[in-house]
């Protein structure tokens, strides 16, 4: 299969593509969100102990 | 210490509520009127067709059942819950689940019942025939019941939330679709002539199984709602 | 070994503890789902029936297994918090929502996206997308519960109740929904079940479930971290430095 046929996903790239680009955005939003909120929380701790 | 048997305490707080209800008529009418005023909206939306109309009244009535039941469960703990009364029967050593099991009864003789009564005059308007009126009496008997408790749950959990009607619904309404997918279709079943024996056995079942378990979660809910 | 489990249940030994454990979960994880994700998308063979359209199932079905099993991982710990009081358990059953409802959505948009090319419509009222949506409505009633209270202790137990009720529920409602959508079409096959399918093109599903379910670790390792700091921003551990 060369890239071209690869891109195209028999014809339902459309389809493909946006599930799979969904699943990879559902997934980095997590890690993201979760990174975050935890430096979030961690800047706000380090201020509270500051003062 | 002297304490009252449960079954006294019970049906004191059955009693009571009812009576209380008495004097506020309107509060109890207007999950009625509510209901009838829905069921009328679907024509409306649809078509005065009673043909066409009879294929989803047994839907209709059902979800609006559901939607008028709902409505009324957001103020059954609420005044108890203000005035102090349901903190002393967290502490009054009868088993608190009795208690509320008794106040979601009396909740639905006032509003699960007579809805009860209404549902085939409405569905009768909707194009609903004569013979599925027990089916339908029956399966709405078994889920407001269920719901009642349900939302029992949904109350406690909600008490003296801002906007907690909203939620209540939002927290009650998933939980009882197994209730209106097998009311509706026991409806549905026995206008096209087949016996609704088999999803009436699951509304009965599923009716126990509530009843069994609900006020364990009730009174688990009232006690996070008095105690903080 | 209670001395450990009870050394578990102290917040600085637990953030500590998990900081540790994230790379371990989150490192495997992504390469599990890359292997997984070039597997299906190059390797395993185009469907019969279905073209390159089924490769889709890669990411659905993991996704919507996903979203069960945290629903029951936030039931279970939220049971925990409640019997023996761990507040640990209670932050775990907080950190699992946001990760469930993701995966919940995902299950939806995917299974949709899927449907368009097979049956020509964006949204089939099958068994299975039905009690995805319905397991939607419940994780967000449960993280709209928890938001209304101000009050954390209270909105702790008060939405353990509702999971643990939901819980209950969820084989309820899945067989409910199986029952009502096979009245109307009892011959048909379940939309989305997976294509006469040969073992070369399971493989890449199995190895993206256990990918899914290592980065469920690795999630909720590092949302729990973040919880654990909220809830003891005013702790002496914290301002003594983490």
């Amino acid at each position: 299969m060369n890239l071209q046929e690869f891109l195209a996903m028999g014809g339902y790239a459309g389809y493909v593509w946006t599930a799979y680009g969904l699943t990879a955005a559902i997934l980095v939003w997590n890690w993201w969100a979760a990174r975050r909120s935890e430096a979030e929380q961690l800047l706000s701790a380090q201020r509270r102990s500051a003062d | 210490m002297h304490r009252a048997p449960t079954t006294s305490a019970a049906g004191l707080v059955f009693r009571r509520d009812l009576m209380l209800a008495w004097r506020r008529w309107d509060e109890v009418a207007q999950p009625l009127i509510f209901y009838v005023v829905v069921t009328t909206m679907f024509p409306l939306a649809t078509t005065p067709d009673l043909s066409q109309l009879r294929e989803i009244s047994g839907g209709v009535v059902w979800v609006a059942a559901l939607l008028a039941s709902l409505l009324a469960l957001e103020s059954l703990f609420r005044s108890d819950v203000e005035d102090g009364t349901m903190e002393q029967w967290v502490l009054s050593g009868q088993p608190l689940g009795w208690l509320l099991l008794a106040k979601v009864a009396s909740h639905w003789v006032l509003t699960g019942l007579p809805l009860v009564v209404i549902a085939p005059v409405v569905g009768t308007a909707l194009g609903l025939p004569f013979d599925a009126w027990g089916t339908l009496i029956l399966s709405l008997i078994l889920g407001t019941a269920t719901l009642s408790i349900l939302g029992g749950i949904g109350a406690a959990l909600t008490v003296g939330v801002r906007r907690g009607s909203v939620l209540l619904s939002l927290l009650v309404l998933p939980l009882a679709m197994p209730l209106l997918i097998f009311g509706s279709r026991a409806v549905g079943m026995v206008m096209d002539g087949d016996s609704p024996a088999g999803p009436l056995q699951l509304l009965a079942a599923i009716f126990f199984l509530t009843l069994s378990l609900g006020p364990v979660a009730m009174s688990a809910a009232i006690r996070i709602s008095v105690e903080s | 070994m209670w001395l450990w489990l009870h050394k578990l249940g102290s917040p600085p030994h637990a953030y500590r503890l998990l900081g540790k454990m994230a790379p371990w979960f989150g490192w495997p994880a992504l390469a599990l789902i890359l292997l997984a994700t070039w597997w299906g998308l190059v390797w395993a063979p185009r469907d019969y029936q279905q073209g390159d359209a089924f490769r889709i199932l890669y990411v659905h079905a993991p996704s919507a297994w996903m979203s069960m099993f945290t629903y029951v991982v936030m039931a279970v710990a939220a049971g925990i918090g409640m019997i023996w009081r761990i507040k640990l358990a209670h932050a775990a059953a907080a950190s699992c929502a946001p990760i469930g409802a993701s995966f919940t959505f995902l299950a939806l948009a995917t299974g949709s996206i899927w449907g368009k090319p097979m049956w020509g419509t964006w949204w089939v009222w099958d068994a299975r997308l039905t009690s995805e949506l319905i397991l939607l409505f419940l994780y967000l009633g449960y993280m709209a519960l928890r938001s209304s209270f101000d009050d954390p202790q209270r909105a702790d137990r008060a939405s353990a109740v509702l999971a643990i009720v939901g819980v209950i529920n969820v084989p309820i409602i899945h067989y409910s929904v199986e029952w009502w959508t096979t009245l109307h079409q009892p011959a048909s096959v379940t939309k989305l079940d997976k294509p006469s399918i040969a073992l070369e093109m399971l493989y890449p599903l199995f190895i993206m479930m256990i990918g899914f379910q290592l980065y469920f670790g690795w999630a909720i390792s590092r949302r729990l971290r973040g919880e654990i700091l909220r809830r003891e921003r005013n702790a002496k551990w914290l301002k003594e430095g983490a």
